[in-house]
């Protein structure tokens, strides 16, 4: 995949917001500053990476995961970061189970309503899945005493 | 992807992170060896890129001239890439800039003095013959 040169650049808006909520009030920012603040971000970001990666390859493993970032920054020198690094994966993760709880639940909810549509459409059917539609009903209600 | 990470529901969840993460990752994909990167990897880097953005401005602004005005300057950023170890790895991003005019005259001095160099070596050849 060709990137462009300003695909590796960070948008303006979001990093000019960033350095300004970290300043205190009033202070000006030259454009040159921000420009160069962007680019040694995006800087910062391929050095964290290729530290990162040496650690995942460390561990023989191709997929770089959360402790290798972890582990970067200790190597630059930029221990500040972990402790709220961590707070911010701790948050993530909770965020994510949470999702993932709730589109179960959905799921659940939406399994229960097509099982009670199937039972509708075999009552037109043979009886001889007469048998079938009682073993169904009672699997419902025992999805039911389990909510 | 992106959007909910970067905090879009109406929910009103507080932000994680404000870089896009689609962004973050194309820069990430450009280093040579790095295979698959894992979501949580994605979000960690650019929630520290952004503690990188902060970290760099305020420091630069306490320890940079532009204090007394008020402002933050360009040379405040190249003085804190050639000055703080931490940093140094932007010292070639961030070179400190001179006049043209200032940079020319260096150039011919350091010319003039190669060439003194040069003259001074051939002098010492022709003195060696003698001891032989």
């Amino acid at each position: 995949m060709a990137e462009r040169p300003e695909d590796l650049n960070l948008p303006n808006a979001v990093i000019t917001r960033i350095i300004k909520e970290a300043l205190p009030d009033g202070v000006s920012i030259s454009k040159e500053a921000r420009s160069a603040i962007s680019r040694a971000a995006s800087v910062f970001v391929l050095y964290a990476t290729s530290c990162a990666n040496n650690f995942a390859m460390k561990g023989k493993r191709k997929t770089l995961n959360a402790s290798d970032v972890l582990s970067a920054m200790e190597e630059m020198e930029f221990q500040r970061f972990v402790t709220p690094l961590k707070e911010a994966l701790e948050a993530y993760r909770r965020e994510q189970k949470g999702k993932k709880e709730a589109s179960e639940q959905k799921k659940k909810d939406k399994d229960k309503k097509t099982d009670s549509e199937e039972q509708d459409k075999s009552r037109d059917e043979d009886n001889d899945e007469d048998e079938e539609r009682l073993e169904e009903e009672e699997q419902n209600e025992e999805e039911e005493v389990d909510n | 992807m992106a959007d909910v990470v970067m905090g879009k529901e109406k929910c009103g969840e507080q932000r994680l992170v404000s870089l896009p993460l689609s962004r973050i990752r194309v820069i990430m994909k450009s280093s040579p060896e790095v295979s698959s990167i894992n979501q949580e990897a994605l979000v960690l880097t650019a929630k520290a890129t952004e503690l990188f953005v902060q970290y760099l401005a305020t420091y630069s602004y306490r320890h940079g001239s532009g204090k007394e005005k008020k402002a933050l300057t360009y040379s405040d950023l190249s003085n804190t890439a050639e000055e703080s170890e931490t940093f140094q790895f932007l010292a070639d991003i961030l070179p400190k800039k001179i006049l043209a005019s200032k940079y020319l005259k260096t150039l011919k001095e350091k010319r003039e003095e190669e060439e003194e160099e040069e003259e001074n070596d051939n002098n010492d050849d022709e003195s060696d013959d003698d001891e032989a």
